[in-house]
């Protein structure tokens, strides 16, 4: 007649971290129905239940591997505690972006689009960039070149004022014939530079 | 007429976890094994 010894969870943790897998499968024999009946009674879906058990057991795994456990006689508390903070996680996230099912009257498209641009967008986008590079050449260089510091390298009129060596007043000045030279300029090629 | 009293518990379906996922856990342990080197720890999964 085979004699079944029970283990203590103590004795199999051990074992466990000492390398026998089998220790595992008799801890989770042991106790997968207390911690499953726990997450069942807090989330009524098998399936979900199922990956929170997982995701519990994958904890406790990669704790026991890592040497990280402190053996006080409470691996039940402890994995039921992982579960409990599991299903706690699993109703936020839930609160956030609750699930939407698609049926024919609804349809998450309607509240949500790409904005992002498509290759005519782009390609349009890029098209004007290129012409208003163009078109700056047209400018007279102090000109210009206040223009190009400001919107192409984002310096501050006081960083363009201390490079150019002019005071801000007239680097602002600059700015401001080079925006009315450029619409000027956009005017008599008749261009058109919107998207 | 005499009350019926059972004294048997109606029997409860126990909840437990599908066989695939105490499976995949096993394999799981079984293939993951874990380094630490300094503050660092190094998982890797064996195929």
């Amino acid at each position: 007649m085979a004699i079944v010894i029970n283990l203590p969870d103590a004795l199999l943790l051990k074992n466990y971290i000492a390398g026998d897998e089998q220790a595992l499968a008799t801890l989770i024999k042991r106790h997968q129905s207390k911690i499953y009946g726990f997450i069942y009674s807090k989330i009524a879906d098998r399936d979900v239940c199922d990956d929170v058990f997982q995701d519990t057991f994958i904890k406790v795994i990669k704790t026991l591997k890592s040497n990280s456990y402190n053996e006080e006689g409470k691996f039940l508390p402890w994995v039921m505690r992982i579960a409990h903070n599991l299903v706690v996680d699993h109703f936020r996230r839930n609160k956030k972006m609750p699930m939407q099912r698609e049926t024919e009257e609804y349809s998450i498209f309607s509240y949500m689009s790409d904005t992002s641009m498509n290759i005519e967008g782009q390609m349009i986008t890029e098209q004007v960039e290129d012409d208003v590079r163009r078109l700056l050449e047209e400018l007279p260089a102090d000109q210009k070149e206040v223009l190009v510091m400001r919107m192409y390298q984002d310096m501050s009129f006081k960083e363009i004022a201390e490079t150019t060596g002019v005071s801000i007043n007239t680097a602002l000045g600059r700015m401001r014939y080079a925006l009315m030279n450029l619409r000027k300029v956009i005017e008599k090629n008749n261009i058109i530079l919107t998207n | 007429m005499a009350k019926l009293y059972t004294s048997e518990k109606l029997a409860t379906s126990k909840m437990l976890p599908k066989k695939e996922t105490i499976q995949f856990l096993l394999n799981y342990s079984k293939a993951l094994s874990i380094m630490k080197v300094g503050n660092i720890k190094f998982e890797t999964i064996a195929n």
